[in-house]
């Protein structure tokens, strides 16, 4: 070492931060202001704990990091969780004074804690257990009966609570106060009485309430779609990135005789995405991967309806459909891994395929993916956050948590522009509430003098996606240029909302201009000049805002080719239907709204003979006469590496060196020029506003038996002030009609819906509301009638 | 139907706007709230995380934290004997025995009119005056069995109704501060400067 340094460097630069301690007789240096559990933790000295969490603030609750620290004055048992590192602090984890005083700690937990492991889905992977097996006495003095309690208790739609096995830690009550910010448990009543419950009929409906099951120490919290369903020693683990959203929160996915049965939060550290934290539905959608309905063989049109086939009829006529086909048009590819999406990007360069798009006319124009792109990290640490996007808490839930984090810290200031109330209004510091269609309302709105001010401090992040389905983006696109404009320097996250839907655009399956585009695809299938459309995991039907465009595009289009998980509204008008392997059946990478590549790992056998996408874009270019380049997934990682330059340092070794992943460096380009122009009203009176729900009818959630009952169903919510003027009741089905069509709705009341607006949240059961929406119109307005 | 009456919401807001955060308000208004139905009620904890705007989840848990705030129906006065060692040793044990003889009811529970509760406390701090109990916390010492009788037909005739209010918590004991004389609190995030009895030496 000293031979690389330079003479007048010779003494190694002193880190200002740098605290020198003592722990058990080794000098170890810790960092200022760090806890002495922690600091001991990272130089390999493990102090037994229950309530701590280092992603949480500490209490000192239980009481068992109880170490003897001697600052000078003498030792002293301290909790080492509430003790801050000072200069030349001594630590004795394991004198007989600490050891004597965790294992009377222990024993007074276990006064009370059943001894049921063997029945307790905690055994085994038990904190409790574990610690009094390392750090307890082994015997109790304890002779009397222990507490009881009608068990278990729900207290919310997925997690149980059998009382007698809490520690009260505050670890669950912490997290939906601090992290959650759904402070929907707490501590009821006092001393030995005092237990966790929610307010009678008032359950801990949070979206990451599955969290509190991950950090419970003992098996109180439960899931329900994991209760008694595997030994945790019988569980094999492997780590992986969710790709239900763009997120990509790191995740264990653990399986028992090759089915997979939980996910968990990983917590990478310093750069993790998710914390450790997961929404429900990312952790629960597991069990659509094994649901009944998964398309487990190709199946071809005959004229007694669909048929299965064989993988090579399959091909064999899907090379005869592209061969056949003078124009095509391929959409979605965001719900493959970026091996998926790039394999069918080189199939369709080959093919000159000209039509192409990974969104569904519901996000923005690929070019923002050009712009300087802000991590997580980052926007949660900004000075300003402009959010105009979707409903962040329903649409990207952990980067929801990690905003609001810092927003109720009072460290991050968010300016949301968005047309309804959102979960995330409550933490923003400016609301800027608008009339769908009028950017230059926006625009003016963000140019008054206290948000100018606050712009003008700099590190600005933009949120940036779409608010409302029902209006064009041309909003998110005008605060973004204004935003910009005040702001040169300021950076953008885009909330995109599927999966990998930014590792497709960027590996080519963008548009190359809006006349090329999924709209323009579906309009050209509409017209009949469309030969071929290949449906990559894409429900136009379900999934595009403008049904009635999906419907005649799919009956106008010459030939369809779907490439699915699950039969869908669209797969039954397709003349091929090929099964994809879904999560946890391929392994490959993917990227996140961030841009950053992570990996993401097989864990179960594919379901029937379904492949992945990538291997089905090779067989197919191998009949055309093509080659995509690449033979296996990891082989693929290192082409686009090798070939894609804003992925260059995503190679296969730095995923291994950095399971946080590699954050890939945006292309850049320009941003179109946006539109300011209002959109005029017109004879309807209300406004329609369209955005999605966490639980919708979203495949792996509508096949998720745990997920699917907590859709919150189709409706039209208004106003509570707009009922006397429509002069109906609650509850009543009303007739919205649209320029383009009409659907039926019960009207629900909904103080959070912007007078003159009516709301209604996307692909919910019950009815398709995207039949009013004319995606070619800048905003789409509605009246409502009584259903004579 | 337990919320907080029109004239209470009105004395809420009063009380809140006494705190520089309206969750400092919430013992007060709990009070409030059991003043006027007896005891907590499940609607009313509603009422009242609405207008501190916290969860009802965080009403409950606070608010079951305290031996003062009841959860059940409890009588218009609430009969508190104390059995602690002065108390014990001064009879404290044949008064409750007689306490719950005359009532009808064993302690713990209410007459069936409604207008009594009885039940076993803990030192009231007033050792030399033993045996004492509490009616709606107003003390009462050196009872004798004939005292808790006379203490009974009082009540039930009316005869204490201007000394002691029914529902009686010590929240009775109301300051009302005018607007004019008010200081303002100031919101703890807004303070910059350290309290004004430290002096603060430039560094």
């Amino acid at each position: 070492m000293s031979d690389t340094v330079s003479a007048e460097n010779d003494a190694p630069p002193v880190d200002p931060n740098a605290v020198a301690i003592t722990v058990n007789g080794t000098p170890i240096t810790a960092q200022k202001g760090e806890l002495v559990i922690a600091a001991a933790e990272r130089a390999g000295v493990y102090i037994p704990r229950f309530c701590y969490h280092p992603r949480m603030s500490s209490v000192g609750m239980c009481r068992q990091c109880m170490v003897e620290i001697d600052t000078g004055r003498g030792p002293m048992l301290q909790p080492s969780c509430m003790i801050t590192v000072t200069p030349d602090m001594k630590v004795e984890t394991d004198s007989p004074v600490a050891k004597r005083a965790q294992e009377g700690i222990l024993e007074l937990l276990l006064a009370n804690h059943p001894l049921d492991c063997p029945v307790c889905d905690k055994g085994g992977e038990c904190p409790l257990q574990d610690q009094a097996y390392t750090h307890g006495p082994g015997e109790s003095r304890y002779v009397e009966a222990k507490r009881n309690y009608e068990k278990p208790i729900p207290i919310s739609d997925h997690v149980l609570l059998d009382r007698e096995r809490c520690i009260l830690c505050d670890r669950c009550t912490r997290f939906a106060d601090e992290v959650a910010g759904d402070k929907l448990i707490h501590f009821i009543h006092r001393g030995n009485l005092t237990q966790v419950n929610t307010f009678p009929d008032e359950p801990f409906a949070s979206y990451f309430s599955g969290n509190v099951v991950q950090i419970c120490p003992v098996g109180a919290l439960t899931a329900k779609p994991y209760r008694f369903k595997a030994r945790p020693w019988d569980l094999a683990q492997v780590e992986s990135t969710c790709t239900t959203c763009s997120v990509g929160c790191r995740i264990s996915v653990h399986s028992s005789r090759d089915q997979v049965l939980r996910h968990q939060g990983v917590d990478t550290g310093t750069d993790s995405v998710n914390w450790g934290w997961l929404c429900d539905r990312g952790r629960f959608n597991f069990e659509a991967i094994d649901a009944d309905a998964r398309l487990g063989e190709p199946l071809v049109r005959t004229e007694s309806g669909h048929q299965p086939t064989t993988w090579a009829g399959a091909l064999a006529l899907a090379k005869q459909l592209i061969d056949g086909a003078d124009s095509i048009g391929l959409i979605g590819g965001a719900r493959s891994t970026n091996e998926g999406a790039f394999a069918w990007a080189r199939l369709a360069d080959a093919l000159g395929i000209d039509h192409r798009d990974a969104q569904l006319g519901d996000g923005l124009p690929a070019s923002v993916l050009g712009l300087p792109r802000a991590t997580i990290d980052e926007a949660a640490n900004a000075t300003t956050v402009v959010l105009v996007g979707p409903d962040l808490k329903e649409e990207l839930p952990v980067l929801y948590l990690r905003l609001r984090a810092t927003a109720e810290q009072r460290r991050l200031r968010i300016i949301e522009v968005s047309p309804a109330s959102t979960g995330m209004t409550r933490y923003a510091w400016r609301t800027v509430a608008y009339r769908p269609g009028s950017p230059s309302e926006v625009t003016k709105a963000l140019g008054a003098a206290d948000i100018a001010e606050q712009l003008a401090k700099g590190d600005v992040v933009v949120v940036a996606g779409r608010s409302n389905l029902a209006e064009s983006e041309t909003t998110a696109m005008s605060v973004l240029s204004a935003v910009l404009a005040a702001v040169p320097d300021a950076k953008i996250l885009p909330a995109l909302r599927r999966g990998n839907v930014v590792g497709a655009l960027e590996l080519g399956l963008a548009p190359t201009d809006s006349d090329h585009d999924a709209l323009a695809t579906l309009r050209r299938a509409a017209d009949g000049s469309l030969d071929l459309l290949v449906l990559l995991g894409a429900d136009p039907l379900d999934d595009c805002p403008d049904t009635d465009l999906a419907r005649r595009a799919l009956a106008g289009a010459g030939r369809i080719i779907s490439i699915d998980t699950f039969p869908s509204a669209s797969t039954r008008h397709a003349d091929l239907v090929l099964p994809a392997a879904s999560f946890a059946e391929q392994s490959g990478t993917t990227t996140n709204l961030e841009g950053r590549v992570t990996r993401v790992t097989q864990k179960v056998t594919a379901h029937g003979t379904s492949r992945p996408d990538w291997m089905i874009a090779s067989e197919l270019a191998a009949l055309l006469g093509h080659d995509i380049g690449f033979a296996s997934p990891e082989a693929g990682t290192a082409l686009i590496a090798r070939t894609v330059p804003a992925f260059a340092a995503a190679t296969p070794a730095a995923l291994d060196e950095h399971p946080a992943g590699v954050v890939t460096g945006p292309v850049t380009g320009a941003l179109p020029a946006a539109s300011s122009a209002d959109a005029p009203p017109n004879g309807y009176d209300y406004r329609l506003v369209v955005s999605r729900k966490l639980y919708d009818g979203a495949v792996n959630t509508a096949m998720s038996p745990s997920l699917a009952p907590l859709a919150v169903g189709a409706a039209a919510h208004l106003h509570p002030a707009d009922f006397d003027k429509v002069g109906l009741a609650e509850g009543t089905e009303v007739t919205l009609t649209s320029t383009t069509g009409s659907v039926v709705l019960p009207l629900h009341p909904n103080a959070n819906v912007a007078r003159g607006t009516v709301w209604a949240p996307f692909n919910q059961p019950g009815a398709t509301v995207n039949e009013l929406v004319d995606a070619s119109a800048p905003v789409t307005d509605v009246r409502i009638e009584r259903l004579s | 139907m337990s919320r907080l009456t029109d004239a209470n919401v009105a004395l809420a807001r009063e009380i809140i706007a006494r705190y520089p955060k309206k969750k400092s308000a919430l013992i007060p208004l709990v009070h409030l709230s059991q003043e006027q139905n007896g005891y907590v009620t499940e609607d009313a904890m509603r009422h009242v995380a609405e207008l501190v705007d916290v969860t009802p989840a965080e009403v409950y848990g606070t608010a079951s934290f305290y031996e003062m705030f009841r959860f059940e129906p409890t009588g218009k006065y609430l009969i508190n004997i104390c059995g602690t060692m002065s108390c014990a040793l001064l009879g404290a044990h044949e008064l409750m025995h007689h306490a719950e003889h005359t009532l009808g009811v064993k302690a713990g529970s209410t007459t069936p009119d409604g207008l009594i509760t009885l039940q076993h406390a803990e030192c009231q701090a007033a050792c030399t005056e033993a045996p004492t109990l509490q009616v709606n916390y107003r003390h009462r010492y050196r009872v004798t069995a004939d005292d808790f009788d006379h203490l009974v037909d009082d009540l039930r005739s009316g005869k204490l109704d201007s000394e002691i209010p029914p529902h009686g918590t010590l929240g009775r004991n109301r300051q009302h501060i005018p607007v004019d004389r008010a200081v303002g609190a100031v919101h703890p995030d807004d303070v910059t400067s350290g309290p004004v009895w430290l002096e603060v030496s430039p560094s």
